[in-house]
């Protein structure tokens, strides 16, 4: 296995004319949780995005430099449905589809072109079950998505996106707008799942940051100013600025 | 209101008698729109239903007979055919300002401005337009089909209008977790973003269904009055609003017209509630 | 936006010193006693654990309450973390001015010259890793670290010359003897509160550096 699963090397990112991103140079280890951290506006979410180009939609954005999944440039070399399909995403607001539990899940199976009933039984069941959600939804697949509880459409969301077996998953504050059994069931998950995916994980929560990632890389004004093993970042921070950060004296 | 909160309400704005102007205002305002209402509709009723009779539900319309059975077929037919041109048009079209488009694109500002304009229109204009465009030049003739092209255009804006409204309210992130899978924008579009805006497309449809079947001034120059029912859509046949106009301006059968705007009324009422129920039962689905 | 933050960390930097000065007066008592033989100092030494008992309660609470209420990382961690591994070992040293002190008033007068040098330079190592604790002074807690061997050197010295008057007790009567091995025991004690003072420095340089005894341990 390659000691990288993404590198991103010299990214700079505007949006019209704003310097979002200034030379990011971030490796990103496969089977670990990756956290990022930083004040609101200081481009990590940016960053996250545009590991699997969400930052496409997005008008007036431009982007220059290199982002590799297992060494394979993913703006120049990479088709965009293979890169999501293998880059999968799960977003601050839970936001599952407004159809049945079975239909989420299923749509982005479908979306790549499995058919087949019982091929499609398996995968739901499968996902749900990794997601720490099937025991709680297996009697209602059929109902909507919509009627379950914010963390369990979380984790719905979080089943959705391994439906498609992708190898990395990006987080963008999964458990901002969730109550801390929720947080706590989710964060369980990501250690559970880890041993198979990539997760990189964007989050405010400093705690969140400490008890699940390895890594954690601190940004600033849209540049990483620290990428450490977590436990050294937040013991013995190297930067002054990741020091005040995390301690609470700025941001 | 308990009557402490009432009291609690009249101690605040004793203070402030301005407010309680305004309050006033408000409630007269209110009161008297209900009564407007309450009178139309009573009027109606009570001049209309001692009016109604079976022999205004035969098949056929003879001049001893004004039935409007005819009228009633007549009008779903408009109705059906009208919504086939104006729907999917007015839709897609929707689909293309909303979700293709880019913001500040030409095309888009030209298409949204001519829809505008076309809503502000009234009908009699359209009736002319249709009357000049299909009757005459396409000698279409008063005919079925001519009025429901006529009607199709004077709908289009509304259905555009409350289709974009209903597309803009379906939330980016459906639109950002359908990409996040790998899905492209047409399967995205009408997998996820068609789907969620259903409950605020229908609403535009019925509402559409309404102003089809109250038109009677475009309808007038273009699909012609004849009380039978049109046996093909190059043939004239009239409306039930149409069948009510004609019959008060006889002045023949005003009894009979009052019966008339019974049906209508019913009809219309009975369209509000499928809109409501169709965008509960859509509300339950989701939740 | 930390202001109670701040407080808290400041309290038990208050905290830590006052227990750190109440140490320093229990060894300074305790080695004054035993060199002037001034029972009612040594008795005054043994009566002060208490108050050093009670402080280090204090400060447990003081630091589980930080952790708990601020969940502390980066130096505020290591402040903290440092400060109730600390109080441990000056509640020992605490004991062990007490344990000196009771053995004071068994050994009476004593003419071993070398035992207040070695008290001396104890209670030196005790005020600097306080003092290196208070200022962050990397320095200085190295300083006790090396200032450790010197201990440990006399320790020998008088440990040698202990031996001696334990076998001159054959001649001079029991009571040398038993002298003898209470002195020993004595010597054993400053050691061992040199000792502290070294696990003191240590976590003072864990609490600048981030390292401890050379090893990372988070």
């Amino acid at each position: 296995m390659p000691e990288t699963k993404i590198s991103v090397s010299g990214l700079d990112l505007y949006y019209s004319e704003f310097h979002a991103l200034k030379n990011v140079n971030i490796d990103i280890a496969p089977n670990e949780i990756t956290a990022f951290i930083g004040p609101s506006g200081c481009g990590k979410s940016t960053l996250l995005k545009s590991l699997n180009r969400m930052n496409d939609l997005v008008e007036g954005c431009r982007i220059t430099g290199n982002v590799t999944l297992d060494g394979v440039d993913i703006y120049k070399d990479m088709e965009i449905t293979y890169l999501r399909k293998n880059v999968g995403m799960v977003f601050q607001k839970p936001n599952p589809f407004p159809m049945s539990i079975y239909d989420n899940i299923a749509y982005g199976p479908r979306t790549h072109g499995i058919r087949r009933k019982s091929d499609l039984d398996d995968i739901v069941e499968e996902s749900l079950k990794k997601a720490s959600i099937w025991n709680e939804v297996s009697d209602r697949l059929k109902r909507s998505a919509l009627g379950l509880s914010g963390g369990q459409q979380q984790r719905l969301c979080i089943a959705r996106a391994l439906a498609v077996k992708p190898e990395v998953i990006l987080m963008d504050e999964p458990t901002s707008a969730l109550d801390p059994i929720s947080t706590m069931k989710i964060e369980e998950l990501c250690c559970e799942i880890k041993d198979s995916y990539t997760i990189v994980i964007v989050t405010h929560n400093m705690q969140q940051a400490t008890r699940i990632s390895d890594k954690t890389a601190f940004f600033l004004h849209g540049e990483i100013v620290e990428f450490d093993e977590t436990e050294k970042l937040f013991s013995t921070p190297s930067d002054k600025r990741t020091e005040d950060y995390i301690t609470g004296r700025f941001g | 209101m308990t009557m402490t909160g009432f009291r609690f309400d009249m101690k605040t704005y004793k203070k402030h008698p301005l407010s309680f102007l305004f309050m006033l205002l408000v409630w007269i305002a209110a009161a008297l729109t209900a009564a407007v209402f309450i009178a139309v509709v009573g009027y109606v009723l009570i001049k209309g239903i001692p009016q109604l009779k079976p022999s205004l539900f035969a098949w056929n319309y003879t001049t001893d007979n004004v039935s409007m059975m005819p009228a009633i077929i007549t009008t779903v037919e408009m109705v059906g055919i009208s919504l086939l041109i104006a729907a999917p048009l007015g839709i897609f079209c929707s689909v293309y300002l909303t979700e293709y488009a880019k913001r500040g694109n030409k095309i888009v500002k030209v298409v949204r401005l001519t829809a505008e304009t076309l809503q502000g229109i009234p009908s009699i204009v359209y009736g002319l337009f249709g009357m000049l465009c299909f009757v005459t030049s396409l000698k279409w003739g008063y005919s079925l089909l001519a009025g429901c092209f006529t009607v199709s255009i004077m709908i289009l804006p509304l259905i555009m209008r409350s289709t974009e409204e209903a597309l803009k309210s379906v939330p980016d992130s459906y639109r950002e977790g359908s990409y996040g899978l790998g899905a492209g924008k047409l399967r995205t579009v009408f997998k996820i973003v068609i789907p969620s805006a259903g409950n605020g497309i229908l609403a535009g449809i019925i509402l559409a269904i309404g102003r089809i079947i109250g038109e009677t001034a475009a309808l007038m120059y273009t699909a012609g009055t004849v009380a039978q029912l049109p046996e093909n859509v190059f043939m004239s046949g009239r409306t039930l609003s149409i069948h009510m106009y004609q019959l008060s301006r006889e002045g023949l059968h005003t009894d009979d017209a009052a019966a008339t705007a019974v049906i209508l009324l019913i009809t219309v009422f009975a369209l509000n509630g499928l809109a409501e129920y169709i965008a509960k039962k859509l509300d339950k689905n989701k939740l | 936006m930390r202001k109670l933050f701040d407080e808290q960390l400041k309290e038990l930097n208050i905290e830590m010193i006052k227990m750190a000065g109440q140490v320093e007066t229990a060894i300074a008592g305790a080695a004054e006693a035993l060199i002037k033989n001034d029972i009612t100092l040594a008795k005054q030494v043994m009566g002060g654990d208490e108050i050093v008992d009670d402080m280090e309660k204090k400060i447990e609470h003081l630091c589980l309450k930080l952790l708990l209420q601020q969940q502390p990382v980066a130096t505020d961690l290591r402040r903290v973390s440092t400060a109730l591994k600390m109080t441990t070992d000056l509640e020992r040293i605490g004991d062990q001015a007490v344990d000196i002190a009771e053995l004071t008033l068994k050994i009476g007068k004593t003419d071993n010259v070398h035992i207040p040098q070695m008290a001396k330079a104890v209670i030196r190592m005790v005020t600097d890793s306080i003092n290196a604790y208070v200022n962050s002074d990397e320095k200085l807690a190295n300083d006790v670290m090396a200032e450790d061997e010197r201990v440990d050197e006399l320790f020998v010295k008088i440990r040698d010359e202990l031996i001696e008057m334990a076998a001159d007790s054959r001649e001079k009567g029991k009571q040398v003897g038993e002298q003898a091995i209470d002195l020993l025991m004595v010597a054993k004690y400053l050691e061992r509160i040199g000792d502290h003072a070294v696990n003191i420095a240590e976590w003072v340089i864990f609490s600048v550096t981030g390292v401890h005894k050379n090893a990372k341990i988070i």
